[in-house]
C-alpha cells in the first residue's frame, strides 16, 4: 500500500481500480458536499476511466470531512479523493493526514498496468480458456459474462467480492481471450466448458453468478449438477422468457465500425453516457479477431433462433434445490424485466429501478451488496 | 491475448499468420529471405531491416528472394495475383516506384475495370517511407498521395503496431491491389497487439483522442506527434480530437466531417509535400462539405515543397514536428487562447 494510514476513526476515500488496465481515473463530479453524513455504500463521487464511468461509494460511515480531489482532476489509482471521519477526529489530524499523503504517495504501485491479479489460460477439453482469479478462501464464486462480453465486464465486482473467498471470472468459449472455437456452439458446449474449468481449478462446489447468457449457463449447470452449485445468482438472465431484443444480438454481430457498434452497446445501459470511446474500441478489437463472427453467429442461432430465446430454464430451478437470486434492471432494453416474474418460488428477486441490462456495471455497489448478502446467506 | 510487441514484429506476425492460413500467399522481394545468396534457414537477413526474418523457415518455397529489378518482380507479383496467388511483394523503398509504376497504376489498378469485374488482382505491395533516418532524398519520401490519386488502388498508412497487423491481414485478404506504407521510424514503436489474427476494415478512421475544440487529422507517423501536441495543448485547455484515417484510399470522410462539424476547426498533419497531398485533399474536402461549420480556415502542417534534405539539421526541420502541429492548432483555435509554452 502506498500512502500513509489515515488517523484512527477516519477512512481514506481513494481512487478505485476498476479492471485490469485502469491506472488512473478522472473525478467527474462530487455527488455530496463536504460535511455530508455518509453511510457505507453511499454514492460519493462519479469517476470516469478510459473505459467507462462509475460511482465511488463511501467505504466507511462518517462525515465527508475533506474533498481533496477537484472535479475534472485526474487521479492515479490509490490516490486520495477525500477523507471520511467521525466528529471525534480533529481537523488537525485530518489535515496532517492529507499533507502526509500528498507528500508520500507514490502512484503506480497499486495502479500499474501489470499490478494486481492477471488473467491466466486454462487448457481444458473445450480449448484454451482465459480465467481471472482473485482472492483466497474455501468458498468460490464463479462469474459468467453475457453474449459478446468477457471477464472484464465484472471489473466493478471482482475485487469487491474477493474478500475472504476466491472469485473466478471466466471468458466463455468464443469470447474475450478464450478459444474462438465454440464446438457445437450450443448451451451444452458452454456449460461443459465451465464445468471443465471448475474441474481444472479443483473447485468441487461454487456459488455461480451469471449475467444474461452467462446466467443461462449458470442455471443450466445448476440443473445438471445441483450438488456442485452452492447458490445461483442470475443477473438479467437468458432463459426466463421467450422475448429478446434481436436488435441487440443481430446488431452486435453485424457491427463492423464504431458508428454501427455504439448504438448497439447503448442498449446495455440505462445511461448511454457511460460508454466511452475506449469501451467501443475494445469491443471492436474483440470482434475483429478471426473466428469471433462465426462463434457469435453459431451461439446466436442456437440460443436465440429467429429472434426468440430457445431455452426456458426458469421453471426447472425450483427443483434444483439451491438458493436463487434474480436481479434485473427495470429499464432493461435487451431482456424485458418482466422475466423476473418467472423466478422460482422462494427465490429472492430484486428489480432495480432506473437500471438497464447491466446493473452489475451501472449499479455495481448495489449489486455487490446483494451478491455479498446472498452468498453469505446461502452459506452453511 | 494481447502483449507488447513492435511495429516491425506486428508486420512479421501478420505475414506469418497469413502464410500459414492460406497457401496461396507468397512473399517476394529483394533479400526478403536471406539475401546475398544465404540459404534462408540460417544467416537470413529477412529484408533490409529484418522485417521478414524467420518467415522462410515457416513457409519454405513461398518466401522468395528476387533479383534487384523492381520492374521485373513487381510485374511478376501483379501477374501472379491475376492468376490465382496472393503475393505480398516488398518494394524496399517507395522511392523506387519510378521503375515499376506502370505495373502498379496502369496494370494492377486497371484489371478489375478493364475485364468487366471478372479479374481480381489481390496483390499487396509493402513499402518503406518517410524521412528521419539520414537516408537522403531518394530513400525518404512520403509518396502515398501519388498512389491515393489512382482509382483502383487501396492505400494503407498505419500509425501503430496494432493497426499495422490488422490492416496488413486485411490487405492480404482483400481482392484489390493494396499499397501498404510502413514508416521506417515507426518500426521500433511498441504497442499492445493480440496474438490472434484479426483484420481491420479499410475506410474506417480511428478516433485516437476525443476533444471538442480542434480536429486534427494526422497521417501515419504524424499521429503520435499529434498526440504529443494534444497533451501539451490540453494542459492549456485546448482539446484536440485526433482522427487517424488509417487508409487514405478509401478515405473515411464521414468520420472527419462529423468531427469538424463538432469542432468547427481543422488541422491536417501530413509528412508528404504540400501540393496535391493528403493535407490539401482533406482540407479541400472539408471546405467543400463542412463550410458552414468552419469557424477558422483549415490549416495544413506538411513538409516543405522540397526534396528531403541530406543535411541532418535540415532533415530535422523537414518533417512536421509536434511543435508545428501545436502551433497550427493554437492558430486555428483563435479564441481559445492559451498561455505561451
Amino acid at each position: 500500500m502506498s500512502g500513509p494510514e489515515p488517523p484512527p476513526g477516519a477512512a481514506k476515500l481513494g481512487m478505485p481500480k476498476w479492471g485490469l488496465s485502469m491506472t488512473e481515473g478522472k473525478l467527474l463530479d462530487w455527488l455530496v458536499e463536504e460535511g455530508a453524513e455518509l453511510a457505507v455504500g453511499d454514492e460519493v463521487a462519479e469517476v470516469e476511466t478510459e473505459k467507462i464511468s462509475g460511482v465511488v461509494e463511501a467505504p466507511a460511515a462518517g462525515v465527508l470531512r475533506r474533498r481533496v480531489a477537484e472535479e475534472e482532476q485526474v487521479i492515479p489509482v490509490g490516490g486520495l479523493l477525500g477523507v471520511i471521519a467521525g466528529a471525534e477526529v480533529s481537523d488537525e489530524d485530518i489535515d496532517r493526514y492529507v499533507a502526509d499523503f500528498e507528500a508520500s504517495f507514490v502512484p503506480g504501485e497499486e495502479g500499474a498496468e501489470g499490478a494486481g491479479p492477471q488473467p491466466e489460460t486454462v487448457e481444458v477439453a473445450a480449448g484454451a480458456l482465459r480465467v481471472l482469479e482473485q482472492g483466497e478462501g474455501d468458498e468460490v464464486i464463479v462469474l459468467l459474462h453475457g453474449f459478446g462480453g468477457d471477464l472484464g465486464n465484472w471489473m466493478f465486482n471482482t475485487e469487491a467480492l474477493a474478500g475472504g473467498r476466491r472469485v473466478l471470472a471466466i471468458d466463455l468459449p468464443g469470447h474475450g481471450g478464450s478459444t474462438k472455437d465454440v464446438g457445437a456452439g450450443d448451451l451444452d458446449a458452454l456449460t461443459d466448458a465451465v464445468t471443465q474449468v471448475l474441474d481444472a481449478r479443483g473447485v468441487e462446489r461454487a456459488h455461480l453468478a451469471g449475467h444474461s447468457m452467462g446466467g443461462l449457463v449458470a442455471a443450466e449447470l445448476a440443473v445438471r449438477a445441483p450438488d456442485r452449485v452452492a447458490s445461483l445468482a442470475l443477473i438479467a438472465p437468458v432463459g426466463f422468457g421467450e422475448e429478446i431484443n434481436a436488435e441487440y444480438i443481430d446488431g452486435f454481430i453485424a457491427a463492423r465500425t464504431r458508428r454501427e457498434l455504439k448504438p448497439v452497446l447503448a442498449l446495455l445501459f440505462s445511461d448511454p453516457g457511460l460508454i466511452t470511446r475506449q469501451l467501443v474500441d475494445d469491443v471492436l478489437r474483440y470482434k475483429r479477431l478471426d473466428g469471433v463472427d462465426d462463434a457469435l453467429g453459431t451461439l446466436a442461432s442456437s440460443l436465440f433462433p429467429r429472434g426468440r430465446q430457445a431455452r426456458m430454464i426458469a421453471p426447472e430451478l425450483g427443483d434444483a434445490g439451491m438458493p436463487v437470486l434474480v436481479v434485473w434492471g427495470a429499464e432493461d432494453r435487451v431482456l424485458p424485466a418482466s422475466g423476473a416474474e418467472r423466478a422460482p418460488a422462494g427465490a429472492r428477486v430484486e428489480v432495480l429501478e432506473g437500471r438497464g441490462h447491466s446493473p452489475h456495471m451501472e449499479a455495481a455497489g448495489d449489486v455487490n451488496r446483494l451478491l455479498e448478502e446472498f452468498v453469505a446467506g446461502a452459506r452453511v | 491475448m494481447a502483449r507488447t510487441i513492435t511495429f516491425q514484429q506486428a508486420i512479421n506476425e501478420a505475414l506469418a499468420s497469413e502464410l500459414e492460413r492460406d497457401n496461396t500467399v507468397v512473399v517476394l522481394g529483394e533479400d526478403v529471405v536471406g539475401g546475398a545468396g544465404a540459404p534462408g534457414d540460417d544467416d537470413a537477413w529477412g529484408g533490409v531491416l529484418g522485417v521478414t526474418k524467420g518467415l522462410w523457415g515457416k513457409a519454405p518455397g513461398r518466401v522468395i528472394d528476387t533479383p534487384i529489378s523492381e520492374s521485373a518482380f513487381i510485374g511478376a507479383a501483379v501477374g501472379a495475383a491475376s492468376s490465382g496467388l496472393r503475393p505480398v511483394v516488398e518494394l524496399m523503398f517507395v522511392d523506387f516506384m519510378g521503375v515499376c509504376f506502370d505495373q502498379i497504376y496502369n496494370q494492377a489498378a486497371k484489371f478489375r475495370y478493364m475485364f468487366g469485374g471478372k479479374a481480381v488482382t489481390p496483390v499487396v505491395v509493402r513499402t518503406m517511407w518517410g524521412a528521419g533516418i539520414r537516408a537522403a532524398s531518394q530513400h525518404s519520401q512520403a509518396l502515398y498521395p501519388l498512389f491515393t490519386h489512382v482509382p483502383g488502388l487501396k492505400v494503407v498508412v498505419p500509425s501503430n503496431p496494432y493497426d499495422a497487423k490488422g490492416l496488413l491481414i486485411e490487405a492480404i485478404r482483400d481482392d484489390d491491389p493494396v499499397i501498404f506504407f510502413e514508416n521506417k521510424v515507426l518500426y521500433a514503436m511498441e504497442g499492445d497487439v493480440p496474438e490472434e489474427s484479426y483484420a481491420i476494415p479499410f475506410g474506417e478512421a480511428n478516433i485516437v483522442r476525443e476533444g471538442g475544440d480542434v480536429t486534427v487529422v494526422a497521417i501515419g507517423r504524424q499521429v503520435s506527434l499529434a498526440q504529443e501536441a494534444a497533451e501539451r495543448l490540453a494542459a492549456d485547455g485546448i482539446e484536440c480530437e485526433i482522427v487517424d484515417p488509417r487508409t487514405t484510399s478509401p478515405l473515411d470522410e464521414g468520420t472527419i466531417f462529423e468531427s469538424v462539424e463538432t469542432t468547427g476547426r481543422l488541422v491536417v498533419a501530413d509528412e508528404a509535400n504540400p501540393r496535391c497531398g493528403l493535407a490539401s485533399d482533406i482540407a479541400a474536402r472539408v471546405a467543400e462539405e463542412c463550410f458552414d461549420s468552419l469557424q477558422a480556415a483549415p490549416k495544413m502542417v506538411t513538409a516543405p515543397h522540397t526534396p528531403v534534405p541530406f543535411s541532418p539539421a535540415l532533415e530535422d526541420l523537414y518533417v512536421p514536428s509536434a511543435g508545428r502541429i501545436e502551433e497550427a492548432v493554437r492558430e486555428v483555435a483563435g479564441g481559445v487562447k492559451a498561455a505561451a509554452t
